[in-house]
């Protein structure tokens, strides 16, 4: 009836995730509770949880990551004081977590980290600002964005139950077979592994598709492809890239799975199985994976570099030539992460030089944003500080990965801490950092105040030294000789070097306190730190021409683009101070709990195809296309926003700018 | 009978003053095309590890021993047949005929259901035989890609039943020619992908 699913399956022996589940049950109950007692269920599945609003989908992903960011970085602690605990001499020398318990923890920190904190922050931002950049209502395909994101929240929640119902994949974040396979990892972990990410990389996938149709489709009038924001720009490579790589991802799953579920032979030792082909195939879709992530953090840095220089870019052109360039590049470059794999001098020196090459476009990248602050007149308020930490930091990152590209150099790096040191360098200095300046953007756009200047500077500087007293012992530990996912070492001279790893983590984890408690100070001073214009950091781009927030058409009247920084050059011609006579009807999408159902439906699918209840995923399968052909015969899917509501809303919006500036 | 559709309705009504927003075939269409091409680069994925497989029989049947290829060019008549089927109904769709439009979208869905009639007794008398998917390497990697492709035909079938039901119920309304035209991209894609199939598993591993 059930499967493989019993009662054992519930790790009642291990106190520490007993006691993490019990925190979350808790946690959740009370959340339910306090929306039942404030009487908020309503408002919250009708104005968010079934919205098809670009900019509440966009808040929505960011409070995933949000969430997400404190799981995953639970789990850069426990593999941070283990490894200490373990030097120390706890428990004999093996520290206080079990080899099986922390082999999950470092698999579940990376798909964490990249697939639902990284993944669903830069789609996020992503949702929020590109249709307000290009001067659009929503994006092309609004049902599908809000399929999109409950499909990723589906896998998300996944992987949250894997800690109290089973457990995680023991195989580090890609899963390399034959570990993977049912004949070593005979449990549910990779089962877990592979349907939250078959789940949630549809919804990428979607949202790929959704935001790539969107840019080429919606632009507002004048708005042509060289005039386009270049975060606008890095989200169309990106999701190019998602188009491009994520269905590499989907098959390579599903081979795997073929192979665990169906006893066949893609990647096994027996059979003709070749496992380094599951190592071409998922690397052919990791390597583009980690240039979806920085490309739309570049734009991102664009942006506040730019605004905050109160400057135009220093080299447009370059920019978008340097992004595309990156974004081909990231196909060329797969085979470097495992030039061991002995496929000879010729094969790797091509995957070497390829991989070089890419620090070209990049570097001109740098320079563009170092040339945009030159002369300029920098305001050090807290976005452009992650820019420069970013600058700095991303540079290094840059250094220790072209080292590794050489392929002898690699021989001796592959699968140390120095690579472990050298992916955190480019993904906390280039990714985190760079949604860190974006949150601190474009938040006041998305609500109507800004984040506190003080708390947000104090982020940044507890992640930035963090990250430096973090993994600079970790590069030195790599040249060492230590090696990752290890449990525990034996080697005393390791000690100082995880005494200051340790100490490192604890800083970023004051930096992560802080940006928490940003947002709850912030929105606890929310009239003190108001922004009623709109546009509270002198911006440059569209998304700051209208209200802050944006009223749900985002635009009353579409604008007409005649140049690059267009919300500048209309600054220089002088704004309207007060709404025009009459204003068009506007056509809207309508609401749809669709997406909600059709992605409960495959949260429930992927639960039963993990514990082998087929009776349970054959009904929530056909539920799910009865559902979505049902959704195809809703024909009331629009309507028309009338004139004269557009004129009551836009007259608040007047006349509160009439009394800030009065 | 020719049903007002009230999309086209509401073009007339307000003009060409939404036209921006209001490119609805258009933009969809576009979308259509870019899951096409990442359906496009899963197939790709798929044929690159039958590429390396094909030769990993670990000691079971290979594809000469397996393949009839007169009875995959029946299969292959079928679901190209079911091409130019499918671009009569389109044809006709677009000059409004209704019944034309229902009769050769029937037509392809039986040819359809033919060419998935034949895959599905070829796999079954494939596993009579002991080659089945768990024997080799080369025969998972054959399963999945041919199943795979299976898989989107069915698919695209059940679409089909849907759009006919769409017809029957609205008629050729400018929303429904929108369903025809990307069920019409789809389903010729994966006549494109069935010839590469046709070429690399069968005509390839035949001789």
């Amino acid at each position: 009836m059930f499967g493989k699913l019993t009662l054992e399956a519930i790790p009642y022996h291990e106190p520490i995730i007993m006691i993490t589940v019990a925190g979350m049950i808790l946690g959740g109950l009370a959340l339910l509770s306090a929306i039942t007692y404030f009487k908020l269920w309503k408002p919250l599945w009708s104005n968010w949880l079934t919205s098809i609003d670009h900019k509440n989908i966009g808040i929505m992903y960011i409070i995933l990551a949000l969430v997400m960011l404190l799981r995953g970085f639970a789990d850069a602690l426990m593999m941070r004081s283990q490894q200490l605990s373990a030097a120390i001499g706890v428990n004999g020398g093996h520290g206080y977590l079990p080899p099986e318990h922390y082999d999950q923890v470092f698999s579940a920190h990376g798909v964490i980290m990249i697939f639902f904190m990284a993944m669903p922050f830069i789609v996020g931002l992503m949702n929020l600002v590109v249709p307000l950049q290009i001067g659009a209502r929503d994006v092309a395909f609004p049902y599908l964005n809000n399929l999109s994101l409950w499909l990723t929240a589906a896998g998300a929640i996944l992987i949250n139950v894997s800690l109290a119902v089973g457990e995680f994949a023991r195989t580090g974040w890609l899963a390399f077979p034959p570990l993977s396979e049912a004949a070593y990892s005979p449990g549910v972990g990779v089962d877990y592994y592979i349907w939250a990410l078959q789940i949630s990389g549809l919804g990428t996938l979607l949202a790929g598709v959704n935001m790539i149709t969107t840019i080429l489709k919606m632009r507002a009038p004048g708005l042509t492809m060289m005039r386009l924001p270049i975060f606008t720009w890095t989200t169309l490579c990106a999701n190019m890239l998602i188009v491009a790589a994520f269905p590499i991802l989907t098959a390579t799953l599903a081979m795997l799975s073929l192979d665990r579920y169906l006893g066949m032979h893609f990647f096994t030792n027996d059979g003709g199985g070749n496992a380094m082909l599951y190592i071409n195939l998922i690397w052919a879709w990791g390597h583009p994976e980690v240039y979806i992530l920085i490309l739309p953090c570049f734009g991102i840095f664009s942006e506040v570099v730019a605004t905050f220089s109160s400057k135009k870019l220093f080299g447009y052109k370059s920019m978008v030539y340097a992004t595309i360039c990156i974004t081909v590049l990231s196909f060329m470059v797969w085979l470097h992460h495992f030039f061991t794999m002995g496929s000879g001098a010729n094969v790797n020196a091509f995957f070497g030089i390829s991989t070089m090459i890419i620090s070209i476009p990049t570097g001109v990248k740098i320079f563009n944003w170092l040339f945009t602050m030159y002369r300029g007149r920098v305001r050090f308020e807290t976005p452009i500080l992650w820019a420069m930490g970013f600058l700095v930091t991303f540079t290094i990152g840059g250094m220790t990965g072209v080292l590794t590209a050489v392929p002898g150099a690699d021989f001796v790096l592959h699968n140390s801490l120095f690579l472990v040191a050298h992916f955190h360098n480019v993904i906390i200095g280039g990714v985190v950092f760079g949604v860190m300046a974006g949150l601190n953007y474009w938040f006041p756009k998305a609500f109507g105040f800004k984040l506190h200047e003080g708390l947000g500077k104090l982020s940044f500087w507890c992640w930035l030294i963090g990250y430096y007293l973090a993994f600079t012992p970790l590069y030195i530990l790599g040249l060492m000789g230590a090696t990752r996912r290890m449990n525990h070492f034996d080697n005393p001279q390791y000690l100082p070097y995880l005494i200051v790893a340790m100490v490192g983590a604890l800083v970023i984890f004051a930096g992560i306190g802080s940006t928490i408690l940003q947002i709850v100070y912030s929105v606890w001073q929310r009239k003190t730190l108001a922004d009623l214009t709109g546009d509270p950091w002198d911006g440059r781009t569209l998304e700051w021409a209208t209200s802050s927030p944006p009223a749900f058409y985002n635009f009353a009247r579409t604008p007409v683009v005649h140049g690059r920084d267009a919300f500048w050059e209309e600054k220089q011609e002088g704004l309207p101070t007060a709404p025009e006579p009459a204003y068009a009807e506007i056509h809207m999408p309508r609401n749809t709990g669709t997406g909600v159902i059709l992605s409960a439906a495959a949260a429930v699918l992927g639960f039963a195809l993990i514990w082998h209840i087929w009776w349970l995923a054959i009904l929530a399968f056909a539920g799910a296309i009865v559902v979505a052909i049902g959704h195809s015969f809703n024909e009331n899917r629009d309507y028309y926003v009338q004139g004269d509501e557009v004129a009551r809303t836009e007259g608040a919006y007047y006349q509160k700018l009439g009394t800030q500036e009065a | 009978m020719t049903v007002q559709s009230p999309v086209i309705g509401d073009h007339l009504h307000h003009g060409a003053e939404h036209e921006h927003h209001h490119d609805v075939a258009g933009t969809t269409t576009l979308g259509f095309w870019i899951y096409l091409m990442s359906d496009c680069v899963l197939f790709a994925a798929l044929f690159c590890a039958f590429a390396v497989l094909r030769g990993q029989t670990a000691g079971g049947p290979g594809a000469k021993d397996l393949f009839d290829l007169s009875y995959v060019a029946v299969e292959t008549t079928f679901l190209l047949l079911s091409s130019f089927t499918y671009g009569m109904a389109m044809i006709s769709a677009e000059r409004q005929r209704r019944s034309a439009t229902l009769a050769w979208l029937g037509i392809t869905l039986l040819m359809g259901l033919g060419f998935m009639g034949m895959e599905l007794h070829e796999f079954g008398e494939l596993i009579e035989k002991g080659a089945g998917p768990d024997r080799s390497a080369f025969l998972s990697s054959f399963f999945t890609l041919v199943g795979t492709h299976g898989l989107h035909v069915t698919a695209g079938m059940i679409w089909m039943v849907t759009l006919i039901t769409h017809i029957l119920r609205r008629g050729l309304t400018e929303a429904n020619i929108t369903r025809l035209t990307c069920l019409s991209l789809f389903w010729h894609f994966l006549d494109i992908v069935w010839i590469g199939v046709f070429t690399t598993v069968y005509l390839l591993g035949a001789s």
